[in-house]
């Protein structure tokens, strides 16, 4: 049905254009001249029925549903939902709609099947309701666009400025993404705290976020101090920038000095290759290659290393920074004016002094700005740690014991079902919030010194 | 057409040959950027190169202190000797070569770094100073002998690209000094300066020449006038004509440098 | 020039040009010592890039073959009735034709060991080609059939013969079976088409990655429908038309700093606002493709202000001068002079995309799902979240599917790239 209003809204725009095309050519004809071209009418009639109408559908796709939802909840017979957590009522919800999807399981109570009914009388009325709404809707504006077919009628600027008002929607629709990031954070955020106090979780050392899932299941009440998750990315973020840091840069002080033209053919597009090898497979090597190498290295030399430690994740981690900080560092390096490099030489330094004592300090804010975005890469990677990382959470700065990190426990609390009303699943929330702060800073900060340090050389 | 310029009285003695260069020809990939060029440069002497722009005289000016090595595509050919030893020669390292050639560039570019480190930058890597003192010393001096001490002497520790253009080329200079190198290049080194530096960083040239044996490219025939003792007209890749100043503004031999210097072609 | 005095100055060092002395030899040890370090650190670049590449062509290449067995099956009306189709005892049909192959088997007390030879999926191989054609009823057809993980690791050497008997997953009565089948000429090796027509599957004999491919599609498909159109008319709207205020500095950074935000907030977004707010399906392709554009959006719109900002202001002012609009100078001149630079960016956002994994997973992309969608409302995985699930997998037969399911995803990721570098490459300007 919806593709159905999308097809009718297409075909209404394309007959608008025609009609408004129509018209001013017969006004032309008729030995008036037009403000506008015929084809800037046209436009300008397509434009006023795509625009409204395109933005009614979405508006209908995002909002039916759940007032559907809402509407068949509301009709269940009073009490239904007493006493029941929001896992339960989900559960409730979910079984009447697969009734409603004609898929029956066992032998479903009178109640449940009349609600499926009129979960399905309510479907097929949206579906006619829109259908009809998106004619009517069409059909007005295309009638009243028709009406501003007129000599005089300025159809550039109307067209235009409705392109113009688009365009700009585009470019704000960023900041509803952001505005919606912080919204979502925020509100589930704010509701984990409403049931973990906050201290516990900004300054807890114990994070075992297991909730009993029965009343008398004898099982810990959860504890959600996040301090050993924090603690376990920065353990392996290290790791990460130390390997990076020192092969990123030494590659591009190469690059950047020493390479012959030809080598840096051959090296640019293979660094571009690391840096497009997606994160999953890196995980995937850490748990192939480098764990079970790491494990037996530390077999022969009688150190006991288990299999999913910070080194392995934070080690190929650091493989993944590579192409990112040396591009980084040699942007940085080859924005350092050719005069500054050609002062040095011909004061008579060598190529090392030149880059070691000149280019190299004079880069310096760029490439810090570069090694800030990588450590915020490194605390906001996922894939490597959700593979290579483990998931218990442990107060320990040492590579070789397993540690978990943040963004591994987002991804586990919320694999599988989530109920938003339970401290484990928001937790999850909290943990992005800290995570979204943090890099957003470090972002903040690296993308202002690099700007700066570009206007310095411009 | 000079009457209305200041000159610098010249000394009119010869000095001996410091560079000589024959049949230099330098190539950027497929361009023939200089064509068979030869010049003497005397010692303690300012050499002036003119010509319009394109023509090739920063191009050769690099060849002398091998700047040109730092690009991958040019190709330099025919013999330059400096004091009668070929510069060319693959003995010679480039590095060694330049602390004794010192070169001053068009725009100014000092190092993003205290004015004091920019001139003792030169010494320090050379190892021309044993102790601090030392080092004070040779950046006192250098910084005097480019006129300009007496406007930093008390913020030596305040960053040179924080200076004004003029003084910010001064500073180059004191740099390219610092080394007691025996050539000094100067690659159009007023081009982006007013005329009160300009007039400034003239006079130092004059001084100079005590010195060192002084190679300056500029587009300007004025100053090649007031400066030099000793003038080489480029044109197209080719020296034109070479002679004593006097006799290139006054009476010049080919053709070429006569519509240049009565501004025909340029 | 009263401060020109010689007082102190350095005297001019008069050294032969090529004579070395032991100080510059020192300097130019330095600098060999750090070309050394950097081609160190490009040679361990490389070396890790080829330890990765040749790990996983190890491991993945096993899977792109597939030991098969050849049966005779005789399709006895008593097991598969015609009127009874599409259901029939085919497994026991199956069964029955591999231990007539197999003389020294005992027919009942050892079936069940027979039968482990062949993949649990066998049957549905002989029930398509019977419920096709029905009038095989009643025929002797030959068939060929996968054999279990089990056995396929033994052919293909992953379970090595000399492993005691008790640490290995095939016992020496099944090699002995299976060695006879081989002596028979009944077991080959074909290409393995199901890894790429197959859907997901417990045994991972059969298991392939339709439906992740399919999902992949669909998410692309919504991530570049909907990233697209958006990220260019904002980069236009920045570049050409936003006064240079408070807003559209806060809209800037605001764009760059989304391209750095961590994808697995994107994935928490989605989660809550998409699913748990807006009430979209879990799985969906469609929902995958959403977040996925958000992500995208930023990449386009920088690719596209950077492609915009090298079109030179000449031809600008060239189509103002003639009376153009200053939207037709962008849409007719600007744009499509820029528009290789931005499918360029296009392009490679599209292949990040599609690599991303962790906002998929929270999403739920990564479900158990036998068939593929055939739209992208209906749950689907992806490659990236395939790929995840199959390295989550205990099974031997996982492993090398987990690198050949990597291999199929590098080959895409590099197609697209160099389609990109070729559009670079090929319609690049230098203005």
């Amino acid at each position: 049905m919806i593709l159905l209003a999308f097809i009718i809204l297409f075909v209404a725009a394309a007959i608008g254009y025609v009609i408004n095309i129509r018209a001013a050519q017969a006004i032309r004809d008729g030995g008036a001249p037009l403000h506008s071209l015929v084809g800037f009418h046209g436009m300008f009639s397509a434009l006023v029925v795509l625009v409204p109408v395109f933005i009614l559908i979405l508006l209908w796709i995002a909002l039916a549903d759940p007032l559907i939802q809402r509407l068949v909840a509301a009709s269940l017979p009073e009490g239904t939902f007493d006493g029941l957590g929001t896992g339960a009522i989900q559960l409730i919800m979910a079984e009447i709609n697969s009734l409603a999807g004609g898929r029956v399981f066992g032998t479903p109570e009178d109640w449940k099947i009349e609600a499926a009914e009129r979960l399905v009388g309510y479907e097929r009325t949206a579906d006619i309701a829109l259908v009809v709404v998106v004619i009517i809707a069409v059909i007005a504006l295309i009638a009243f666009a028709r009406r501003t077919v007129i000599a005089e009628f300025r159809a550039r600027q109307g067209s235009e400025g409705i392109m113009l008002r688009l365009m700009a929607f585009c470019a704000i629709f960023a900041i509803f993404v952001t505005i919606a990031i912080v919204f979502a954070l925020v509100y589930e955020t704010s509701k984990f705290f409403s049931m973990v106090p906050i201290t516990e979780f900004l300054f807890g050392l114990n994070w075992e976020p297991q909730i009993p899932i029965r009343a008398d299941q004898i099982a810990a009440e959860g504890a959600f101090g996040a301090v050993p998750v924090f603690l376990g990315t920065l353990v392996i973020a290290s790791v990460a920038l130390i390997v990076a840091i020192p092969i990123g840069l030494m590659t591009a002080i190469y690059l950047n000095e020493f390479a012959s033209r030809r080598v840096r053919s051959v090296v640019k597009p293979f660094l571009e290759i690391l840096a497009g090898v997606p994160t999953v497979v890196y995980g995937f090597f850490a748990i192939l290659v480098v764990a079970p190498w790491l494990r037996s290295t530390g077999a022969s030399l009688g150190i006991d290393v288990a299999s999913n430690t910070a080194l392995a994740a934070g080690s190929v981690m650091g493989i993944m920074l590579i192409p990112f900080i040396s591009s980084f560092a040699d942007d940085a390096l080859s924005a350092v004016p050719q005069s500054l490099r050609d002062g040095a030489l011909a004061l008579g330094a060598t190529r090392s002094e030149t880059m070691l004592n000149v280019l190299v300090p004079a880069a310096i804010p760029g490439i810090v700005g570069g090694i800030l975005l990588a450590v915020s890469r490194a605390i906001g990677e996922t894939m490597i740690v959700v593979m290579a990382a483990g998931l218990i959470a442990r107060m320990t700065i040492n590579p070789l014991d397993s540690v978990t990190a943040v963004t591994v426990q987002i991804v586990t609390l919320l694999i599988g079902d989530t109920a938003f009303d339970n401290p484990k699943t928001l937790s999850a929330f909290a943990l992005g919030m800290m995570l979204f702060i943090i890099t957003l800073g470090i972002n903040v900060l690296a993308l202002r010194i690099v700007r700066k340090y570009r206007e310095i050389y411009d | 057409m000079m009457d209305d310029l200041r000159r610098i009285e010249r000394t009119a003695e010869m000095n001996d040959t410091k560079i000589s260069a024959k049949g230099v020809q330098v190539f950027y990939g497929d361009t023939h950027a200089i064509k068979d060029v030869d010049v003497q440069i005397g010692d303690k002497t300012v050499t002036a190169f003119i010509g319009p722009s394109g023509c090739g005289k920063s191009t050769f000016l690099r060849c002398l202190n091998r700047m040109n090595d730092t690009i991958d595509i040019c190709r330099v050919q025919g013999s330059i000797t400096m004091d009668g030893q070929d510069i060319y020669d693959p003995r010679v390292d480039p590095v060694q070569l330049r602390a004794k050639v010192g070169m001053v560039f068009q725009k100014p570019n000092p190092f993003p770094k205290s004015i004091y480190d920019n001139v003792a930058y030169g010494p320090k890597i050379h190892g021309l100073a044993q102790t601090k003192a030392d080092m004070d010393v040779i950046v006192e001096a250098s910084l005097r002998r480019a006129a300009i001490w007496n406007e930093v002497k008390d913020r030596l520790d305040a960053p040179g690209t924080g200076l004004s253009g003029g003084q910010q080329q001064r500073l180059c200079i004191a740099r390219a000094v610092a080394t007691a190198p025996e050539v000094l290049l100067m690659d159009e080194p007023c081009s982006a300066l007013d005329p009160i530096a300009t007039a400034q960083i003239e006079e130092l040239i004059d001084e100079l020449r005590q010195q060192f044996s002084v190679v300056i490219v500029t587009h300007s025939m004025q100053q090649a006038a007031r400066v030099s003792q000793k003038t080489a007209f480029f044109h197209l890749g080719n020296l034109v004509e070479f002679n004593d100043t006097d006799q290139i503004f006054t009476n010049p031999q080919d053709p070429r440098t006569e519509s240049y210097i009565t501004g025909r072609i340029g | 020039m009263a401060d020109t005095t010689n007082m102190g100055a350095p005297a001019p060092h008069r050294i032969s040009l090529t004579e070395r002395s032991p100080a510059v030899a020192r300097r130019k040890r330095k600098d060999l010592i750090l070309q050394g370090f950097g081609l160190l650190a490009i040679f361990i670049a490389f070396a890790v890039m080829f330890l990765l590449f040749a790990s996983l062509i190890r491991t993945g290449h096993t899977a792109f073959v597939q030991t098969h067995v050849t049966l005779d099956v005789y399709v006895d009306p008593a097991e598969i009735p015609l009127d009874g189709l599409p259901r029939g005892g085919f497994q026991d049909v199956v069964t029955n034709a591999l231990i007539a192959k197999l003389p020294s088997a005992d027919e009942d007390s050892e079936r069940r060991a027979v039968r482990n030879i062949i993949s649990n999926g066998a049957q549905f191989y002989l029930r398509d080609r019977v419920v096709a054609d029905p009038s095989l009823i009643g025929q002797t057809i030959s068939i060929k059939v996968p054999v279990s993980d089990a056995y396929d690791q033994l052919h293909k050497g992953s379970i090595s013969r000399d492993t005691p008997e008790a640490l290995r997953r095939v016992n020496d009565e099944g090699i002995a079976w299976f060695d006879e089948l081989i002596a028979d000429g009944a077991i080959s090796k074909p290409l393995n088409f199901s890894l790429i027509t197959n859907a997901d599957s417990r045994f991972p004999e059969l298991a392939g990655l339709r439906g992740a491919l399919v999902g992949s599609f669909w998410a692309l498909l919504t991530c570049f429908v909907i990233a697209f159109p958006t990220g260019i008319g904002a980069a236009i709207y920045l570049e050409e038309f936003a006064p240079k205020n408070k807003v559209s500095d806060l809209i800037e950074v605001n764009i760059n700093n989304l391209a750095a935000v961590p994808s697995v907030v994107f994935g928490l977004l989605a989660l809550a606002v998409f699913l748990n707010y807006l009430g979209m399906p879990r799985s969906a392709p469609f929902v995958g493709g959403l977040t996925l554009a958000l992500m995208t959006m930023p990449t386009i719109i920088i690719a596209t202000r950077a492609a915009l900002k090298a079109v030179p202001p000449s031809i600008r002012e060239a189509a103002l001068g003639v009376g153009a609009s200053k939207q037709q100078v962008v849409f007719q001149h600007v744009l499509p002079l820029a528009m290789p630079g931005i499918l360029t960016g296009t392009i490679i956002g599209l292949a990040q995309a599609l690599g991303e994994t962790a906002p998929l997973l929270l999403i739920g992309m990564n479900a158990f799902i036998t068939s593929a969608a055939s739209t992208p409302f209906e749950a689907a995985t992806a490659l990236p979240t395939q790929i995840f699930i199959w390295a989550d997998s205990p099974e031997r037969g996982f492993v090398s599917r987990t690198s050949a399911a990597i291999l199929v995803l590098l080959t895409f990721l590099i197609f697209m790239n160099g389609i990109a570098i070729y559009l670079r490459s090929k319609f690049e300007r230098r203005w």
